[in-house]
């Protein structure tokens, strides 16, 4: 009897202490996106009453409005290629400064600093730097002789650009990749050397297989950021030219709040949350198969 | 540090004293023994990270250097690789182009970071207290709950979210983004909780014995311990509020409401004919350098808050 009652009072203080993000949750999370389901099958112009229209916003979208297929394409492409790309160069950053080198906190710094300044500042400088005429990219790559591209104003261009711009910001990868790396047994890779494996063997048989359950986290977060990419196409290219940069956060954006599409734009923001859904899913379904766990849980 | 230096001292090969066969030395100066670098991947690693250190620095040193070059360099072909003469007078010329109310946007900016900043870090805290210490029921699937919310974009509670303010008559003003951060953050209370996890139980038992309410080991035992992490917190939680963008673009619509954010942004319109890098620049170099000391002052702390939550699960 004493025993129940200190639970039932140890579990309502637990309440008390979580209240703030049950609260939160329920007014900014829960609600709104059941809210954004019903919301989906209405159309509503915020000025209008909503009319309700059944799975029309969908139908739509996946038939009749080129510019969703679009926004889905080229954050498909921008996820597909950007995302390994930098988590390649994440890992190789990392790879060297897990080297025995001098400075260490001076290169980590360096390569790390990008990433957290990112947001508006970094945009506005990186579509300065891509200016077809004045920018230091193309000046640089006219001092070795290539004519560089227009960038942004350029339909072939403007996505890899904002791919290579995506680059610049792996550090946050990195420094995880460089603590996966410390937590690599040093056990191991000795035994393995005393076995006489090359250096090139051995991150493949060992540095590889132990470090897969922090590539697993940093591919996943990496996913859910970029399905989400907005700043760098709505201020680098208003999602142009020629919707080659249309990402689905930017089209999403304008439907609801340039065109007040609010029902429509519920719909896209739901095919975007089950995107995301069924990738980090599809990830952890798949992981079971390569990512390797050498510690229990907890 | 002393004793790489020592090492390579003589593995380079200035002890000669003729004990070891000269083939042999030269091969373990090129291609390193177990435990050293060879002299040929120490060249590698270096040269590597000397180039990729040079392609991540160049677009902040660009934006540094335009900021202090005069208009007309800016666009003078070939590049100029350093300003002259240094323009110092653009950082306050750049508070001065016609845009937002600078004073007002500054202090709007302090107000929603300094909200973000108190109220995440401290909300976080309560709620991951009672996930790391307490036994309630519901637990275990509230906490998958939080986690699973890391996955929810912000794109698609923003329309709802709007429309609720936009019904309460908040729009165009900061309620809606100086209150939301009071309710915990997911990322947060999973990082705190990792790190309340690692301060040993007995402290709060014997607490209890002592009478101590939870409220009072909270917060006269917890978080005193606790302040490196929750610091990590404060830290994160100052970059993203001072950068955040699309939370104040959909909700702010008058000038005398912007964020330094939307303010930057804007920078630009007032323009007629060619846009005045240099004074963007310097804006640009001026809006950053918060975060920048923060950075520099807190990096450990960046590296820690992220090694919590990425590695340890």
């Amino acid at each position: 009897m004493l025993r129940t009652r200190k639970r039932l009072r140890e579990a309502l203080v637990a309440y008390g202490f979580i209240s703030p993000w049950l609260i939160g949750f329920v007014l900014f999370m829960g609600g709104p996106i059941v809210a954004s389901l019903v919301l989906s099958f209405f159309r509503w112009k915020l000025i209008e009453p909503p009319v309700f229209v059944g799975l029309d916003n969908y139908v739509e979208m996946f038939t009749a409005d080129p510019l969703f297929l679009q926004s889905l394409k080229v954050t498909g492409l921008y996820v597909l290629i950007a995302i390994p790309a930098g988590q390649v160069l994440a890992l190789w950053l990392a790879l060297l400064l897990n080297q025995k080198i001098r400075f260490l906190g001076f290169w980590r710094s360096l390569f790390y600093l990008p990433s957290v300044i990112g947001g508006v500042a970094v945009t506005v400088l990186w579509l300065w730097m891509y200016q077809p005429d004045y920018g230091v990219i193309n000046s640089l790559l006219e001092l070795v002789g290539l004519k560089g591209p227009n960038w942004l104003y350029s339909e072939s261009w403007s996505l890899p650009a904002l791919m290579i711009k995506s680059l610049w910001s792996v550090g946050g990868s990195m420094v995880i990749y460089l603590a996966g790396l410390q937590g690599v047994p040093r056990e191991l890779q000795e035994a393995a050397q005393v076995d006489g494996a090359g250096e090139v063997q051995m991150f493949f048989k060992i540095t590889l297989p132990m470090l897969t359950p922090v590539i697993f986290f940093n591919v996943i977060m990496a996913i859910i950021l970029g399905i989400q990419t907005f700043v760098e196409p709505y201020l680098m290219t208003l999602g142009g030219p020629s919707n080659t940069t249309l990402f689905l956060g930017l089209y999403l954006y304008q439907a609801a709040f340039r065109f007040l599409k609010m029902g429509y734009a519920s719909a896209m923001a739901w095919i975007m949350f089950i995107i995301i859904m069924t990738v980090t899913l599809i990830q952890f379904k798949f992981s079971e198969r390569w990512v390797y766990y050498e510690m229990p849980e907890g | 540090m002393a004793n790489t230096f020592q090492r390579d001292f003589k593995g380079i090969g200035w002890s000669m004293n003729g004990s070891v066969p000269l083939r042999r030395r030269i091969r373990s100066t090129l291609f390193g023994t177990p435990g050293r670098m060879g002299l040929l991947k120490r060249v590698f690693v270096y040269s590597m990270l000397i180039i990729l250190a040079i392609a991540f620095a160049l677009p902040l040193y660009w934006m540094i250097a335009t900021a202090l070059k005069p208009f007309d360099q800016i666009f003078s072909i070939p590049l100029q690789w350093f300003p002259n003469p240094v323009m110092w007078s653009n950082f306050p010329d750049a508070t001065r182009v016609r845009g937002a109310p600078l004073p007002l946007c500054i202090w709007n900016t302090v107000k929603y970071t300094v909200c973000g900043v108190i109220g995440t870090t401290l909300s976080s805290a309560l709620v991951a207290y009672a996930f790391a210490r307490l036994e309630f029921p519901g637990k275990r699937m509230l906490f998958m709950l939080i986690l699973s919310t890391l996955m929810i974009p912000f794109a698609v509670v923003m329309v709802p979210q709007f429309i609720i303010w936009h019904r309460l008559g908040w729009l165009d003003t900061l309620k809606p983004l100086m209150i939301p951060p009071w309710f915990g953050g997911a990322f947060n209370i999973f990082l705190l909780r990792q790190f309340f996890l690692t301060i040993p139980k007995e402290y709060d038992e014997a607490a209890l014995i002592d009478g101590a309410s939870r409220w009072d080991i909270f917060w006269r035992i917890i978080v005193p311990l606790s302040k490196p992490a929750l610091a990590t917190v404060a830290v994160f939680a100052f970059v993203y509020y001072w950068n955040d963008f699309l939370a104040p673009l959909i909700i702010i619509s008058s000038e005398k409401n912007f964020v330094l954010t939307l303010y930057l942004a804007n920078f630009r319109l007032p323009f007629i004919g060619p846009i005045q890098w240099n004074l963007y620049m310097a804006a640009a170099t001026m809006f950053l350098v918060p975060c920048l000391i923060v950075f520099f002052f807190a990096q450990r702390l960046f590296v820690q808050g992220i090694v919590i939550t990425g590695i340890r699960r």
